[in-house]
């Protein structure tokens, strides 16, 4: 097998490590695995795996909690939570209210710590580690060091960030995109000083973080796939993950470059994005001569691949979890493979629609909105054959085919509204108001975690040999998908009628006092929600000890290679040879044939597809 | 379609090589979006014109010599010739310190004849030389201190390995940060 031959050829120039490593692979593991190795410093891809997603939902908690006590200010402006200022003190609350400067950091580590620390490495951190090896037949990664390192860069990144917190200015609060002037001077709010340096010292561990991780992914997926598998007999998920890792690894390094240039404005006086300000107590600035919205370019050339980035592992899994929980192939393999490189094109292309309201030049800006307004083709078109696969299908509703189901009605109703924003002239309109909050979060925030759902559910038994309790799963998945639209559908309303995001109280306002009752009650069913997700805590802590066991290798009758492991596989994944694969994934229901696993070889009598 | 036989064996590269064709991409991003800032500046006013500092000649000449080197390195480790190999590694470092330092003369350079790189009063256009010709540096620095781990590598263990793969993913980034700046310097000259 060629990935043997690889790693073979590997010990010759390899440090003690990969010998050690290697050495692993071919026998039961019996010799000395410490719990250093094991379970803090391991290179196994699934350890890994496990690491980020733990992580990730830590992240998740604290981020959700963030939110939820921003929807309470926002919600309740008048009630006094005196028991919130007992437990984070004066500089978060005062008179039992969020003060404002808290305010803002809340709306900023919230949407930082979503899109970048749960929703890429929560998301693709996990799943690109835990099924690329598994379902292209490696024993690991191409490079299992880089793999931990990746890990590690994203736990310091962590640690900085939770760091920044608790610092006496607080956090960084201005906004997550970190646009200069507020990002590069010092004096221009409490959390510009210190919260911002330890905000860009994070995302720079990030950036290398992804990168490492980005480099590994693509890598073992075009060089380790075992014997017979082919680029077109991958998995959709391992596509999906394909091109996020692509999209990851082109973009992050421009926003790095982005960081770069504002930390010499920010520490050595240069003046990049920085002219002709005046700040408050302290006096007209000497810089001259910089530009904000180069920033903001850099920004979004990352920023909105970023999106993809986000959104495409969960359409990867959401493909593969419908065929096999509808017992049919995907429909339009290859329509689906092209939609995902269609997109990661696209995304690339599209960076200045966040910015049409800069002064951009209309010409340009009417190009983006062209570009912008593509992206709804190969949208359509995975949607349709989502929908299509669904069709007719023996549908086994688990709770991951919710999950997946719920992330294709999030997908259509937020993809309709970016149909909407797309358009620079609605944009003008509509641009940073609480329809744009509304729109994102159904579309990238809640589809790519209901995707992340989804993927928990379905491999939950591969990754720790039980099964999550489904009741709770149920409950889990009702409450959130109901909580989502009850959320956000109502912001479309406010933002249509101008009402702006990221302010700290309306209540001044006579035109948003219509919204008062509304706002209340989209708080309290944030509130739910996200009790409902503690659920969901409890049952995967619980599970992991305690839940129903995996009996049988291949639970759900899947074709992937996954499902040929044994049922706790060790590090090195299958206890013999690498499987050899003779099909694609998706032989479901063919010739009469419940499923075909890719491991068997074809019939001569067998159809033609 | 999907149902033809097991292809035969295919010759892949190796995925170490290969990771560092992908790191390399992602360096060609990084420069890419430097170089593309300092265009979309450059157009705009307030705009510092000034010719860069002579001795960038030089430190073209010093990198493109240590390419030479390294390729002789590589050869001399497929020929098995050590001692050869030891003397052109060697050679290759100390240019790639040389070029560091050469580049740091060109930045004081300019700092004597009154255009100022970084600090209170500096113009965007000196500080992206600064910035991105810095970046550059940390590179090469980078090279080096990978040259100082696959040389000692080589002679660590007891059994002499002649695992090529490790000098060759070097000797690829080497020359690739060679044609970095001399990108970068045409860059320079033009835009």
């Amino acid at each position: 097998m060629s990935n043997e031959a690889v790693l073979h050829a590997n010990v010759e120039g390899a440090t003690a490590h990969d010998a050690h490593h290697d050495h692993g692979e071919h026998h039961e593991h019996h010799h000395h695995e410490t719990f250093i190795s094991k379970y803090v410093f391991s290179m196994d891809h699934k350890m890994i795996a496990k690491q980020f997603l733990i992580t990730g939902m830590v992240w998740a908690i604290l981020g959700g909690l963030m939110s939820v006590l921003f929807r309470l200010e926002l919600g309740y402006p008048d009630t006094k939570f005196m028991f919130l200022q007992d437990i984070l003190g004066k500089w978060w609350v005062q008179d039992g209210r969020i003060t404002a400067q808290a305010y803002y950091a809340l709306v900023t580590t919230h949407g930082t710590v979503l899109v970048f620390f749960v929703l890429t490495a929560g998301l693709s951190g996990t799943f690109a580690n835990f099924l690329i090896p598994l379902q292209v037949g490696a024993r690991d990664m191409a490079s299992p060091f880089l793999n931990m390192l990746s890990y590690w860069f994203f736990f310091m990144a962590s640690v900085v960030m939770l760091s920044s917190i608790f610092v006496e200015t607080g956090p960084f609060s201005g906004g997550w995109t970190a646009y200069p002037p507020l990002s590069a001077l010092r004096d221009a709010s409490p959390g510009s000083g210190r919260g911002m340096d330890l905000w860009v010292i994070a995302m720079a561990l990030f950036v290398v973080s992804s990168l490492l991780g980005g480099l590994n992914y693509i890598v073992t997926i075009l060089n380790m796939r075992t014997k017979g598998m082919s680029m077109t007999r991958l998995p959709l998920t391992i596509w999906a993950l394909f091109f996020t890792a692509v999209l990851g690894v082109l973009s992050f390094p421009v926003l790095l470059s982005g960081f770069i240039l504002l930390i010499f404005d920010r520490n050595f006086g240069t003046s990049f994005y920085l002219s002709d300000i005046f700040v408050n107590g302290v006096g007209a600035l000497p810089n001259e001569g910089g530009n904000a919205i180069l920033f903001q370019h850099l920004f979004w050339f990352l920023g909105h691949p970023e999106v993809y980035i986000i959104l495409l592992p969960a359409m990867g899994m959401v493909s593969e979890i419908l065929s096999v929980n509808s017992r049919k192939p995907i429909f339009g393999y290859m329509a689906m493979v092209g939609s995902l490189f269609a997109i990661a094109i696209l995304a690339f292309l599209v960076w200045a629609h966040h910015m049409f309201v800069t002064g951009l030049n209309p010409l340009l800006g009417s190009i983006f909105v062209l570009l912008t307004l593509l992206i709804a083709v190969p949208s359509a078109i995975k949607v349709f054959n989502w929908l299509t696969t669904l069709w007719r299908g023996n549908i086994r509703f688990t709770p991951a085919m919710m999950f997946a189901i719920g992330f294709v009605s999030l997908f259509i109703s937020g993809g309709l509204t970016g149909i909407w924003l797309g358009n620079s002239a609605l944009d003008i309109h509509l641009h940073d108001t609480m329809f744009v909050v509304a729109h994102f979060h159904i579309v990238m925030g809640v589809a790519s975690m209901f995707g992340m759902f989804a993927g928990i559910y379905h491999w939950y038994p591969k990754m720790y040999g039980r099964y999550l309790n489904n009741t709770l799963g149920y409950i889990h998945f009702w409450v959130t998908m109901a909580g989502a639209y009850l959320i956000f559908w109502p912001m479309h309303y406010e933002g249509l009628a101008g009402m702006p995001r990221r302010y700290y109280s309306y209540s001044a306002w006579e035109s948003f006092k219509q919204f008062g009752g509304l706002n209340q009650f989209i708080s309290t069913v944030a509130l739910i929600v996200f009790a409902v997700q503690i659920l969901f805590l409890f049952n995967f802590f619980y599970s992991i000890w305690k839940g129903r066991k995996l009996t049988t290798q291949n639970p759900y009758g899947s074709n992937t290679l996954e499902w040929t492991t044994p049922i706790r596989p060790g590090h090195g994944n299958w206890t013999g040879e690498i499987p050899e694969v003779y099909r694609w994934a998706y032989d479901y229901a063919k010739d009469g044939r419940e499923f075909i696993p890719q491991t068997t070889p074809v019939d001569p009598n067998e159809t033609n597809h | 379609m999907m149902s033809t036989a097991a292809s035969p064996e295919r010759k892949r590269l190796h995925p170490h090589k290969f990771a560092m064709w992908v790191a390399m991409g992602a360096i060609i991003m990084m420069f890419a979006g430097l170089t593309s800032a300092y265009i979309v500046r450059s157009n705009q006013e307030n705009w510092l014109e000034f010719s860069l500092p002579p001795v960038f000649w030089y430190s073209t000449i010093i990198i493109l010599l240590s390419s030479l080197t390294m390729y002789l390195a590589v050869k001399a480790f497929k020929a098995r010739e050590m001692p050869r190999y030891k003397i052109l590694v060697t050679l290759t470092a100390i240019l790639g310190l040389l070029f560091g330092a050469s580049q740091f003369f060109g930045f004081f350079y300019l700092n004597g004849h009154g255009v100022q790189l970084l600090g209170q009063g500096s113009n965007p256009a000196a500080s992206f030389i600064a910035v991105i010709a810095g970046l550059h540096i940390l590179h090469v620095l980078g090279g080096v201190i990978a040259l100082i781990v696959v040389f000692i590598r080589a002679y660590s263990s007891k059994i002499k390995r002649y695992n090529v793969t490790g000098i060759e993913i070097v000797s690829t980034y080497w020359h690739f940060v060679d044609i970095l700046w001399i990108y970068l310097f045409i860059f320079f000259k033009l835009a």
